[in-house]
């Protein structure tokens, strides 16, 4: 399992062809890719703040539940960090597990934790200024789809 | 002397995102920032600010420790 964040942009399609190497029993790999939006022009930068060490360990521990909940083989996560441009790649989610469904869930799972409840704090810079932005009532009520009952 | 981290907005009210301050507990650690700085002792105390000390969530008051890292973490909002 590999959490990571970085200040650098990255090429999905490489780190899909490293997850996927010699996986000869694995059956399944599902990703997930984000990529920021212009917004029409609204948003001439993201940056996003991360408590380094903290982030990577709160994002593991998601991670590790994932791991149990669909029986992954297993997961890769990597986040920017920093200031990113619309059109680069902001999160790079990756699952492996010996069947489809599993791995397409777990991906959906993550994505839905990473993008509400992560520990990122984020900027959005516009023409007039910056704003911070917390997470859309719609990110919330995405979250509640995996709660157990 | 704890080391104290601010994040997302915090830094923004404070104007700094890291300094050292010499206080035996949390408590009076926030006094002391809110004497110095009344707008950052309101954003620190306002809704949903959670503080981490070397990094592990706490809640109430806590002893700092020389070289504790405190943490001021503002509502997280997600990558």
């Amino acid at each position: 399992m590999s959490v990571r964040l970085t200040f650098d942009p990255f090429d999905p399609g490489a780190l899909l062809s490293e997850f996927s190497r010699g996986r000869s029993e694995t059956g399944a790999v599902a990703t997930f890719t984000g990529i920021a939006r212009a917004e029409a022009g609204a948003t001439v930068a993201l940056e996003l703040e991360a408590y380094p060490g903290f982030t990577e360990a709160e994002i593991g521990k998601v991670a590790d539940r994932a791991r149990a909940r669909f029986g992954l083989d297993d997961v890769a996560i990597l986040h920017r960090v920093g200031k990113i441009a619309p059109g680069e790649a902001v999160v790079f989610v990756a699952t492996a597990a010996r069947h489809r469904r599993a791995a397409f869930e777990a991906c959906d799972f993550l994505m839905d934790y990473l993008k509400s409840k992560a520990p990122f704090w984020k900027k959005e810079q516009g023409p007039g200024g910056a704003r911070w932005v917390e997470p859309t009532d719609q990110d919330h009520a995405d979250l509640t789809r995996w709660e157990e009952t | 002397m704890a080391r104290v981290l601010l994040f997302g907005r915090l830094s923004d009210v404070a104007g700094w995102r890291e300094r050292q301050v010499d206080s035996p507990f949390l408590s009076a650690l926030r006094a002391e920032l809110s004497g110095e700085d009344a707008a950052l002792g309101e954003a620190l105390a306002g809704k949903g600010v959670q503080v981490a000390l070397d990094q592990v969530i706490v809640r109430g008051d806590a002893a700092l420790n020389a070289g504790t890292e405190v943490a001021f973490l503002p509502p997280m909002s997600g990558g």
